[in-house]
């Protein structure tokens, strides 16, 4: 009986968790995006290690060297967009600090999801897992494809200074 | 007893059945069965069409999804809007600034969608401000207003703001007549004959910025300048005004101005009136009018105050105006899609008259006069009439087209839109109107090819339409489907103010444009902050400039010390998302002029004058995220002259005295 009850609470909350997210801002505009990112949603296909988005790591074809002017330029466009929510250490502000992240993801995972956060949100186990750390949906800030590859840069330099 | 209650419950029941097929049978009587079916447009799903209708009293715009009748936004336009901001934030305040200083309410009559060819394009809208003369474009992209100038020699901006078939000119004319700006108006009311003069200012549209220019005014005589339309195909190059108060009444115009039988449509032919202002004819004319612009790369608007104005005088320029009679007050000018006729409404009058360009042009060439007016010529009735409608109803206004060669008439006094046919001047249909139709819109009405599908009935009267509310009311809309030969009533809805005109048109023509936000590496704001590392707190004397940042959920800086009494602050809020539909407010305590919305990578200004000493909390005043609550800071005030230094910072306060 009493496994019966914790069932149900677990069902229940996990229905509130579902419709919450349901509510969100973010997710009435992903509701609206192209029908060519919605035919991707199949589970069965989704790549827990490269994400969702236009990036693999064949595109992106990242060398063992830290290109500087392009890490340099990633600190640029992360001055204006993204380190408002996240340190450049480990520590957590609104989003988790970067420090160590391009040994947690692979680059095609950070710039798929830094480019396509809310598709990503919505399926991708440890996105979902850090949202329910950070409780804000990380936001679409709306980077070009250099944008993106030159921030990714900005990290893995960050990564390799002590 | 049991009995009583039974036969109470039953006498109830009774009642209620018999009140509900009572209401049932009403509705029926006006309402199809499939009518629900026709406007229900499902959850996420997207209306048709894009409605366009003016916010009347409100000086505001509304935008309503059709066949739904939801309303979609309102774009604030001359009057102030505390949701928008608009009138408050420092950017915005220069767009309500005229001649006589800031205008913070006005009144919107009639809508405008840009047009290329005599058909929609999609660019831009334009308003008229009836009370303050003024014109106003808002840009499609943005849904904002971008743009608004003053009407100088003008007393009341009502024949506005139609345009020509490729938005070359907007028109302005004048309702009320009066001395012009340049000389001494300081005369008695009833020289009215002698001293006061009707003006029609052309507005010239930058074809690729949109930016507007009174080109020329033309000076007429002292009538009231009622509605306008442009001529287009075959009439293009000529401007159509209805004149009433041909009596130049100046008192108890209800009595005095409905003495004739007949008053005026005052055609123009714009052509020539180009060709004088090229030839030198027009006088330079000094006069102080605003023009307000504001632009979305700087997020901010600029007033200009311009001294000048070129005007042609209709007594003296020949071949620019001509006079055609028209039975009784005229209010509705329209001209049908393919331009060659003029449907003219005395709102006094039983028939309504329908003028051909064609015999108009040929009475002129024949001079078929019958006299002049003020020196303009007045052509004979008969030598420019295609013919009348004969009792169409009561209180004829406004007409619209479909793409069959149908006209739909408004009719306020009978209350009803009258559908008749443009060749043969035969009524077709009749339906009744939920209370005293003013305006009606047709999808693409006015346009070369109308759409048609749909009319919308704008009524002045709402009465019992909707669940009471007091003694004030919202304005009642009303959706017909007119694909058939019969119009059949859809839908009631609810309007802001009193919506005058409205326009509409197929939304594929203007939702691609739509803009989601703005990017931040192109906001040229003087006082952007793009990132949280250029944020600061500068003092200038006693005004203090805050560069802050707001993203999901903090603000930049949230802890700022070193403000004095006396001090004027001014929070330079810059949004740094750059995702759709995430907009960020900000609000401090006392703030007199209340509060700010600002757009993914905007910038926008609250000024703050600190009215006593102590801490006031500050904070985003639009949901953004779970931690919306957390979005909040405060700021310290100290008496004048403390020593207390500038200090500002989130998470970690850094000091920094401020440099200059």
């Amino acid at each position: 009986m009493m496994k019966t009850y914790l069932l149900l609470a677990c069902l229940l909350l996990a229905a509130f968790f579902t419709s919450c997210g349901g509510d969100d801002k973010s997710t009435s505009e992903s509701a609206t995006q192209d029908a060519a990112q919605k035919t991707v949603a199949d589970p069965e296909k989704y790549d827990p290690k490269r994400g969702e988005g236009k990036f693999t790591a064949e595109s992106i074809a990242l060398s063992d060297k830290i290109d500087d002017a392009k890490a340099k330029a990633g600190e640029d466009v992360a001055g204006v967009k993204c380190t408002s929510c996240h340190k450049t250490t480990t520590e957590k502000l609104v989003g988790p600090g970067w420090k160590g992240v391009t040994s947690r993801r692979t680059g095609e995972w950070i710039m798929n999801f830094i480019t396509n956060p809310d598709p990503m949100i919505d399926k991708d186990p440890q996105a979902q897992a850090m949202l329910e750390l950070c409780l804000v949906r990380m936001p679409n800030q709306n980077l070009t494809d250099d944008n993106a590859r030159a921030i990714l840069e900005f990290m893995r330099k960050n990564d390799q200074s002590k | 007893m049991k009995n009583a209650i039974k036969i109470a419950v039953l006498t109830g029941l009774i009642a209620a059945s018999g009140l509900q097929s009572c209401k049932q049978k009403n509705i029926a009587s006006a309402v199809s069965g499939d009518a629900a079916s026709k406007v229900y447009v499902a959850p996420g799903k997207y209306d048709e069409i894009y409605n366009f209708v003016s916010g009347g009293f409100s000086g505001q715009m509304s935008v309503y999804g059709i066949p739904s009748g939801r309303l979609l936004r309102v774009i604030p336009v001359f009057s102030t809007d505390p949701e928008k901001g608009w009138g408050f934030s420092e950017e915005t305040k220069p767009m309500l600034n005229t001649s006589h200083g800031m205008v913070p309410w006005d009144d919107l009559h009639h809508v405008q969608l840009s047009k290329t060819n005599g058909e929609v394009d999609g660019r831009w809208v334009f308003g008229n401000a009836n009370n303050t003369p003024r014109v106003a474009r808002i840009d499609l992209t943005t849904f904002r207003t971008q743009e608004i100038i003053e009407i100088p020699n003008s007393g009341g901006n009502h024949s506005s703001p139609f345009i020509t078939e490729n938005t070359e000119y907007v028109v302005a004319g004048t309702r009320f007549s009066i001395p012009p700006d340049d000389v001494n108006g300081d005369v008695a009311i009833d020289t009215y004959k002698k001293n006061f003069k009707g003006t029609l200012s052309f507005i010239s549209v930058g074809k690729e910025d949109g930016k507007m220019d009174i080109a020329f005014q033309i000076q007429c005589p002292g009538v009231n300048f009622d509605l306008s339309r442009a001529g287009k195909g075959v009439s293009h190059g000529w401007f159509f005004f209805s004149c009433y108060n041909t009596e130049q009444a100046n008192t108890l115009l209800e009595v005095n101005a409905s003495q004739k039988d007949k008053d005026f449509v005052m055609a123009v032919n714009w052509k020539k009136a180009e060709a004088y202002l090229k030839a030198g004819k027009a006088r330079k004319q000094t006069v102080r009018y605003a023009h307000n612009t504001y632009s979305e790369k700087t997020h901010s608007a600029t007033s200009e105050i311009k001294t000048e104005v070129l005007v042609l005088d209709s007594k003296e320029l020949k071949d620019l105006c001509y006079f055609i009679p028209c039975p009784k007050s005229p209010h509705g000018c329209d001209v049908s899609p393919t331009g060659e006729y003029i449907v003219a409404s005395g709102k006094l009058a039983a028939v309504i008259p329908v003028f051909s360009f064609d015999k108009m042009i040929k009475a002129i060439e024949a001079k078929s006069y019958d006299g002049e007016f003020e020196g303009i010529p007045v052509i004979k009735y008969e030598s420019a009439l295609y013919g009348e409608v004969k009792k169409p109803g009561l209180g004829p206004l406004h007409t619209e087209f479909d793409a069959n060669g149908n006209a739909y008439t408004s009719m306020f006094v009978s209350s009803e839109v009258v559908k008749w046919n443009i060749k043969d001047l035969k009524v077709i249909d009749r339906q009744p109107t939920f209370y005293s139709i003013g305006h009606l819109c047709v999808v693409g009405g006015d346009t070369k090819t109308p759409t048609g599908k749909y009319l919308i009935a704008y009524n002045k009267i709402t009465k019992d339409r909707y669940l009471p509310t007091g003694p004030e009311l919202s304005q009642s809309a009303q959706l017909f489907d007119i694909s058939g030969e019969k119009m059949k009533l859809l839908l009631d809805f609810p309007t802001i103010g009193e919506p005058h005109y409205a326009q509409a048109v197929l939304a594929s023509v203007i939702k691609d444009r739509s803009i989601k936000i703005f990017k931040i590496e192109d906001n040229k704001h003087p006082y952007a902050t793009k990132g949280e590392k250029e944020t600061k707190v500068v003092r200038e004397g006693n005004k203090v400039h805050v560069y802050m940042t707001a993203i999901r959920s903090h603000l930049t800086p949230d802890n700022i010390e070193g403000i004095k009494l006396g001090d004027e602050v001014y929070f330079h809020v810059t949004n740094l998302e750059q995702d759709w539909d995430v907009p960020h407010g900000f609000a401090i305590k006392g703030a007199s002029n209340a509060e700010l919305l600002v757009m993914p990578g905007e910038t926008q200004t609250l000024k703050w004058v600190p009215d006593r000493v102590g801490i006031s909390p500050m904070y985003c005043t639009d949901f953004c995220s779970a931690l919306h609550q957390e979005m909040s800071g405060y700021v310290r005030v100290s008496p004048a002259g403390s020593s207390v230094p500038i200090k500002f910072g989130t998470g970690v306060t850094k000091q920094e005295v401020a440099s200059k």
